[in-house]
């Protein structure tokens, strides 16, 4: 099982789609590392930049409604994994991001709207992390002195690949 | 109670369900191709499981960057080629027959009604034209599904798009479908199957109807479905004629996988087409959509005409139509990929082509190109594009460029003009 939690990388705005967190013409790439350079290249955002050191030291993502909208290329997570970055949290994602994030064993978790704004409280605190625990499904936000926990829910196949580590190994032993 | 579609065809391919709210489905079609199944194939021989569930039931082809542009692309398709050759794949097109994925299978008739498709292309949505569930993966759902021939979904809900009125001069399917995602939003069927019915539908030709399921995903939507007629079957009559006795007979089978009268909705949306204009986006997200004549002066750098949303032999009609006799605005470039070596053959032997030509567009051969930014028409920094595709995503079809998502036609009477121009006067 993967590891989840660290420092959060806040991008405040709903709909990102696959484009903008891996561009197309990165699609040619034959091995998830390859990918590395070029996350989020295409993601225009104030104050965001996708070359920065906070993008290079996170460990989760915080974000919007409808995250990872548009194509099915499971390199959005990937090009997340080899960053590091093994959780994202937003308010909803698209069916086949989040089916991907989980079928990979990361976590895509969702936050009522008011959780979100709290968490996004935290978008200028330097120090800004967020520790996950899967298996007691909750998180918890810190940062400027503060500190806040925070409950969510898998559903229990989700939770399942993340513990078993994909879905690949579940389905051959299964089906 | 009654079913829709998706739950019927749930309910007939259902293994188990291993978790409550979770599906595992037996699948009937897993379609490939030379972007998302290399990274599945490479996954799958370092677990030392290089294995086909069933050869017969899997399609491949190499279509997004065909001829390959590099040693990359070309490192890329010759995986897939290798792998369908060491597989006896027999249903795999390569150079000479390749064609976007979308248009290219459904013209092989591999899809039927009540069949469960899956490909690692978002796109996949367009084969529930024919009453199909149909769904868009990832590598990791396909590599599974490569494996074991069976995918795990949530089941879905379903929202009933009742769609009614004659479609009005220069509005087509295209239109139809802006128009519902302009109305429901990029997540207003996040987990949802859109169920097309009404009177605009049952009208409509297959090939409208690939254009309207098309663009589900881009309101979120798992599937789009329409309801198999008459007019399905007449389509797949030349692939079907030994399993039937007659077209009646087919029918009456394909049918059952219609949505029954008293099927539990998740919402009804009722559509009427008769009072819609050529709509065009405007914006980054293809919900941002305007009547064409509502926008202002948008000047164009290219006109591209192509993809699994509208390259297809009606489309190419529609705007050779337009285009006939005309050149187009000397400051755009337009660009023609027919989607399959066979709509290509068909549109020479019509004549299409020398219109398309003689009006100025550069023809290209059936590939997704330049849709999703790849080779074929990449736009540079700050051009814009006028585009019969389905996604306007900042920067998608080439850095800093700007997307307009229509219809052939309004692409076609853009070219002409020189920038986002209603169709109507040209038909």
């Amino acid at each position: 099982m993967k590891t989840f939690g660290g420092p959060a990388l806040f991008l405040d705005r709903s709909d990102i789609n696959t484009d903008e967190i891996i561009p197309a013409k990165y699609l040619t790439e034959i091995t998830k590392e390859d990918l590395k350079p070029y996350i989020l290249e295409d993601l225009k955002l104030p104050g965001f930049d996708p070359k920065g050191p906070r993008t290079k030291s996170a460990r989760v993502v915080v974000s919007r409604a409808n995250f990872g909208c548009g194509s099915s290329r499971e390199h959005a997570p990937w090009v997340f994994e080899v960053n590091g970055i093994t959780a994202v949290i937003a308010e909803s994602f698209a069916r086949i991001f989040r089916q991907n994030m989980f079928n990979c064993g990361m976590a895509a978790i969702e936050l009522p709207k008011a959780d979100l704004d709290q968490l996004f409280s935290h978008a200028g605190d330097a120090d800004a992390a967020i520790s996950i625990d899967i298996e007691a499904q909750s998180l918890t936000m810190s940062g400027g002195g503060k500190q806040k926990t925070f409950s969510f829910s898998l559903s229990p196949f989700d939770k399942a690949l993340v513990l078993a580590g994909g879905w690949v190994d579940y389905a051959d032993k299964n089906y | 109670m009654g079913k829709t579609t998706a739950e019927k065809i749930f309910e007939a391919h259902l293994v188990e369900e291993p978790f409550p709210g979770t599906k595992v489905l037996k699948l009937d079609v897993v379609l490939c191709h030379e972007i998302t199944t290399p990274i599945a194939i490479d996954d799958l021989i370092r677990r030392g499981k290089d294995r086909v569930f069933d050869p017969s039931r899997i399609k491949a082809v190499i279509d997004h960057v065909t001829p390959s542009k590099d040693s990359k692309t070309a490192t890329q398709a010759k995986i897939l080629r290798d792998w369908a050759r060491r597989h006896a794949i027999r249903d795999f097109f390569d150079i000479g027959a390749n064609g976007v994925c979308h248009a290219l299978f459904p013209e092989k008739g591999f899809i039927r009604p009540g069949n469960t498709v899956i490909m690692g292309d978002s796109h996949t949505c367009t084969h529930g034209a024919f009453g199909a569930f149909a769904a868009g993966i990832g590598t990791t759902d396909l590599e599974v599904g490569i494996l074991k021939g069976v995918c795990a979904f949530r089941q879905p809900k379903t929202i009933k798009f009742n769609v009614t009125g004659t479609l009005p001069k220069g509005v087509y399917a295209k239109d139809v479908i802006l128009h519902i995602i302009g109305k429901i939003g990029v997540n207003g069927a996040t987990d949802r199957v859109m169920e097309f019915h009404g009177e605009t539908i049952s009208a409509m030709t297959m090939e409208s109807r690939m254009t309207l399921c098309n663009m589900a995903i881009e309101a979120g939507g798992t599937s789009g479905i329409c309801q198999p007629d008459a007019t399905t079957v007449e389509f797949l009559w030349p692939f079907i004629q030994g399993e039937f006795a007659s077209k009646e007979a087919a029918l009456t089978e394909y049918s059952k996988w219609a949505a029954d009268a008293d099927a539990e909705y998740d919402q009804v949306i009722e559509i009427d087409v008769a009072t819609l204009q050529p709509i065009s986006t405007f914006g980054y997200k293809p919900d941002q959509v305007k009547f064409v004549a509502d926008l202002p002066d948008t000047p164009l750098d290219q006109v591209y005409l192509g993809s699994c949303t509208n390259g297809r032999l009606e489309d190419l009609r529609i705007a050779a139509h337009v285009l006939k006799g005309k050149r187009i605005a000397p400051t755009v470039r337009g660009i023609l990929s027919p989607a399959t070596p066979k709509i290509y053959q068909e549109a020479l032997h019509e004549g299409l082509i020398d219109i398309f030509m003689e009006a100025g567009f550069c023809i290209t051969n059936p590939t997704c190109g330049a849709c999703l930014g790849m080779s074929n028409g990449v736009l540079a920094e700050g051009e814009v594009c006028a585009s019969t595709t389905n996604r306007n995503f900042m920067g998608r079809m080439g850095k800093g460029g700007m997307v307009h998502l229509m219809s052939p036609a309004t692409a076609a009477a853009s070219a002409i003009e020189g920038k986002i121009a209603d169709p109507r006067k040209y038909l």
